[in-house]
């Protein structure tokens, strides 16, 4: 299928790159993202990736947008207040992008349903704000063999990594297992600059991208650490753990499963 | 001696270990903390007994989660 007039015109900008041209436009046409939180890093994602015309998108969240919510998700609107996140997102990137396809999944991911969750996906997006789902999400897509992006932020801090199978260490190598519950701050008690989703979130969406047409270096193997107020972004490296729980040389994590704290009772 | 945390040169005491620089550098959540040297990581029970020495390139990795809500 050739690009139509209308999409050469759209995706012009695309299109001129010599990274992308009208081949890697069609690869972005016929990818399919799948966008777990449609929050802080998801909203932003998902507008540059249905901009960008990813043919298929899904988004994951079992929240209705609130207020509070307005000051950095902002793919909802003032009149979104109440109405599902995944309805007022679709709503967003199709008045962007009338082309792509927007599949709504109005529930939180669980051990019972990720995997299919996950299945019909080419790259996923962690945009969650909770551990358990951090390491749910991993453990999956481990399992599966699916791409993804994890990222978090807090405060002035922002952070993501890339995991790609076969290929470098996984959330699990790293972080092993969730801290306890409340151990850690979340950013409903320690606060969060809007912008920082905006730099972290399209980050992933430009990691999302690089891996669909195929070019450049993904950040596998690295943690990107972003610190606003110092204004210093770091690529630390990671090494592979072989004895990794889920990704290690003897798995103990067949399959996926949930912890037992609350996804988030804050 | 001389060592490289979070990227920066810096002089410390001989001696130093991970439970100590962790203290020196007052890391946010000391108990959750994910540490490595000279890119290898550091078994979060080994961080007293763990002995730096002059050249050694340390990273505190920290988990962060927010992001959806
Ligand atoms: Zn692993």
């Amino acid at each position: 299928m050739l690009l139509s007039n209308e999409q050469m015109e759209r995706y012009s900008r695309h299109i001129i790159l010599s990274e992308v041209g009208a081949k890697g436009q069609k690869k972005i046409i016929d990818a399919k993202v799948l966008i777990i939180g449609a929050g802080g890093l998801g909203a932003p994602a998902a507008l540059y990736l249905a901009a960008a015309g990813v043919g298929t998108i899904g988004i994951v969240d079992a929240d209705n947008v609130d207020l509070s919510n307005l000051q950095r998700q902002i793919i909802h609107t003032t009149p979104d207040v109440g109405k599902a996140k995944v309805l007022s997102a679709q709503e967003t990137m199709n008045a962007v992008n009338p082309h792509i396809t927007v599949n709504t999944y109005h529930e939180f991911v669980e051990a019972s349903n990720i995997m299919d969750l996950i299945a019909g996906y080419d790259f996923i997006l962690d945009g969650t704000d909770n551990f358990p789902a951090k390491f749910l999400i991993n453990d999956a897509c481990v399992l599966a063999k699916k791409p993804f992006s994890h990222a978090g932020i807090i405060r002035f801090k922002g952070q993501l990594m890339t995991y790609v199978p076969g290929k470098g260490p996984c959330y699990r190598c790293v972080f092993r297992e969730p801290p306890p519950p409340e151990a850690v701050p979340t950013c409903r008690q320690a606060g969060v600059i809007g912008a920082m989703g905006g730099v972290i979130g399209s980050l992933q969406a430009m990691e999302a991208i690089k891996y669909i047409i195929g070019k450049g270096d993904l950040l596998t193997g690295f943690l990107l650490t972003y610190d606003a107020l110092k204004m210093d972004f770091r690529k630390v490296k990671l090494p592979k753990v072989s004895s990794c729980a889920v990704c290690g040389d003897n798995p103990s994590i067949l399959k996926p499963f949930d912890y037992e704290q609350a996804a988030c009772k804050l | 001696m001389k060592l490289t945390v979070t990227g920066n040169v810096k002089e410390y005491a001989d001696g130093l270990t991970v439970a100590k620089l962790i203290e020196l550098e007052k890391v946010e959540t000391p108990m959750y903390v994910t540490v490595s040297v000279n890119d290898e990581f550091i078994a979060s029970g080994t961080f007293e007994e763990t002995v730096l020495k002059e050249g050694d390139s340390i990273e505190f990795l920290y988990f962060m989660g927010g992001g959806q809500r």
